[in-house]
């Protein structure tokens, strides 16, 4: 029997495989398991995104933890303590077109106009009469991978208070923003006129969310979908956040997996002393600063075999839903919530590249 | 405890037996029903396990296996991981193409907890034909069903002229050559 010799992974021109349900092409709505067969090959759409390492469904087998992940200098702390400890969701966005920092003060107006139009369809409301919305448009400086990134923008929808104080400050009511950290490696040769913020991370009302999305792709001809989080991709952030050395007080790392039951599905917690899980982070990890699949496979391993013992419950057979450490927790359906600055930039490197793999 | 062998058995006349490996029994009987719904010519007897070996107390009335197929649901790890430890159970000449690996879940690409390389890698180390199949649909199922139940007439000889070590050409991608 003839057997290739190369144990390298072969593309295949095409595999049985049905249209996946989370990553959703352009514009396109999947059904979960439908018999929709989908080539592999890669459609060029005059942009190349050349993803030179991956293949259907695949994730890399090796992550760099990039050493200098520390904010840039003219980070102000203010502002990125407003991002830490609130709950985002996550959207990947495709690069936007004609997008230019300088105009930033006229897209806060343009938008302004369109929150606040959109917020009165449907409504009887004097004509001229200002419902108090106020749109700001700014840069968020500091949070940069490498030079090349783009420099994140934030959007805040403040509600203009209604008191006749002068010092009266404006209530935030929604913020989102967007960012795309070490993005360059994977997003080569996109054209002039495109700015490539990768990752959009919103908090407040969802009604916000849509208005502000659906002015962003009409305005920019980009799209925004919602970025899902698989379970292979969550024991990779519990792996790698285990082993960040956090000095202040650590909290302990807690998995939740859900068991598909009927009827109601059941959730497992598993909390794990934060000292303990490093420790054995460091037992498994060999390279300091890379980590690769088998190190992140055997850290879950040990992890499900030592709860095997005492509870005689194969957690591998259930899915992982959400993990949280001292560093940041992530849920699979997309949210995420920081928890300390300094592995910030680190965090959001992983969620970039999540993001540019789904609108690939 | 007794290892699977192919050939240490008669062939009864007009007759194949499969083996379903995995940890899904549910599947596994929806699997084997959809199988005997199909028109065949044959008798057939589908024998379901949830790991390998198999128990040796009642080696001597089981027929002769003619194709196992290893049943791992991609959104359970735990399925892999019995699949690896059954594969060592097994006598090497089943691995000439008397073996199929089939892999359901793949549809919800949020739900996977096994990734693409180690199920690859799996059909390559042990050259056998991997299957990609979502055995919560109907219509795959019926398919699937159809397919194995090919390789079957093969694998236990009731094609003349086709031997089952004509699988591994299923296993080549067009792209390599």
């Amino acid at each position: 029997m003839r057997r290739s010799g190369r144990p390298s992974l072969r593309r295949r021109q095409d595999m049985d495989t049905p249209d996946s349900g989370g990553m959703t092409p352009l514009g396109r709505k999947t059904a979960e398991t439908g018999i929709n067969f989908t080539s592999t090959t890669r459609f060029s759409r005059g942009l190349t995104f050349i993803r030179t390492h991956t293949l259907f469904g695949q994730s890399p087998t090796r992550r760099i933890i990039p050493q200098t992940s520390l904010l840039q200098e003219n980070a102000d702390p203010q502002k990125i303590a407003f991002l830490l400890r609130k709950q985002w969701t996550l959207y990947s966005v495709t690069p936007m077109y004609k997008f230019s920092y300088g105009n930033l003060k006229e897209y806060s107006r343009l938008l302004s106009a369109f929150v606040a139009a959109e917020k009165q369809k449907g409504l009887a409301v004097e004509v001229g009469n200002d419902l108090g919305i106020k749109v700001t448009l700014s840069t968020l400086l500091g949070l940069k991978g490498t030079d090349q990134d783009q420099v994140a923008i934030l959007v805040q929808i403040a509600s203009r208070s209604q008191l006749p104080f002068e010092n009266a400050e404006d209530k935030v009511v929604w913020s989102g923003w967007f960012c795309c950290i070490c993005g360059d490696d994977l997003l080569e040769s996109v054209p002039e006129d495109f700015t490539c913020l990768s990752l959009f991370l919103a908090n407040g009302a969802e009604s916000y969310t849509a208005i502000v999305g659906s002015w962003f792709q009409k305005t920019f001809d980009c799209y925004f979908s919602r970025l899902t989080i698989s379970p292979l991709n969550l024991a990779w952030m519990a792996a790698m956040w285990t082993g960040c050395k956090v000095d202040s007080h650590m909290a302990a790392t807690e998995l939740v997996f859900s068991v598909p039951c009927i009827p109601q599905s059941l959730d497992i917690s598993y909390a794990i002393h934060p000292e303990d899980a490093k420790a054995l982070w460091d037992t498994v990890q060999k390279t300091p600063g890379e980590v690769t699949q088998e190190e992140v496979n055997l850290f879950m391993d040990c992890l499900y075999s030592h709860f095997h013992r005492h509870f005689k419950i194969h957690l591998s057979a259930t899915r992982l839903v959400k993990v949280s450490t001292s560093i940041a927790s992530a849920h699979c359906d997309g949210n995420i919530k920081f928890l300390h600055s300094k592995h910030l930039i680190g965090v959001l490197t992983l969620l970039t590249e999540l993001a540019i793999s789904q609108i690939q | 405890m007794s290892l699977v062998r192919p050939f240490d058995k008669l062939p009864t006349l007009n007759s194949a037996a499969i083996l379903l490996v995995g940890t899904d029994e549910s599947q596994q009987q929806q699997l084997a029903e959809a199988i005997l719904k199909e028109k065949k010519t044959f008798k057939i007897n589908i024998h379901v396990a949830t790991s390998l070996p198999l128990p040796a107390e009642r080696d001597h009335i089981r027929p002769r296996i003619d194709l196992i197929a290893f049943m791992i649901n991609m959104q359970s790890k735990h399925s892999l991981r019995n699949v690896e430890a059954s594969l060592s159970h097994m006598d090497a000449n089943f691995f000439l193409g008397k073996v199929c690996f089939l892999i359901t879940g793949v549809g919800r690409m949020n739900h996977c907890s096994v990734e693409m390389n180690a199920v690859r890698k799996l059909g390559n180390l042990y050259c056998s034909p991997v299957l990609f199949c979502e055995l919560d649909s109907e219509g795959i199922r019926v398919a699937t069903a159809q397919r194995l139940l090919r390789m079957l007439q093969i694998c236990a000889g009731h094609m003349p002229g086709v031997s089952a070590l004509f699988f591994s050409s299923v296993m080549k991608s067009s792209i390599d050559e």
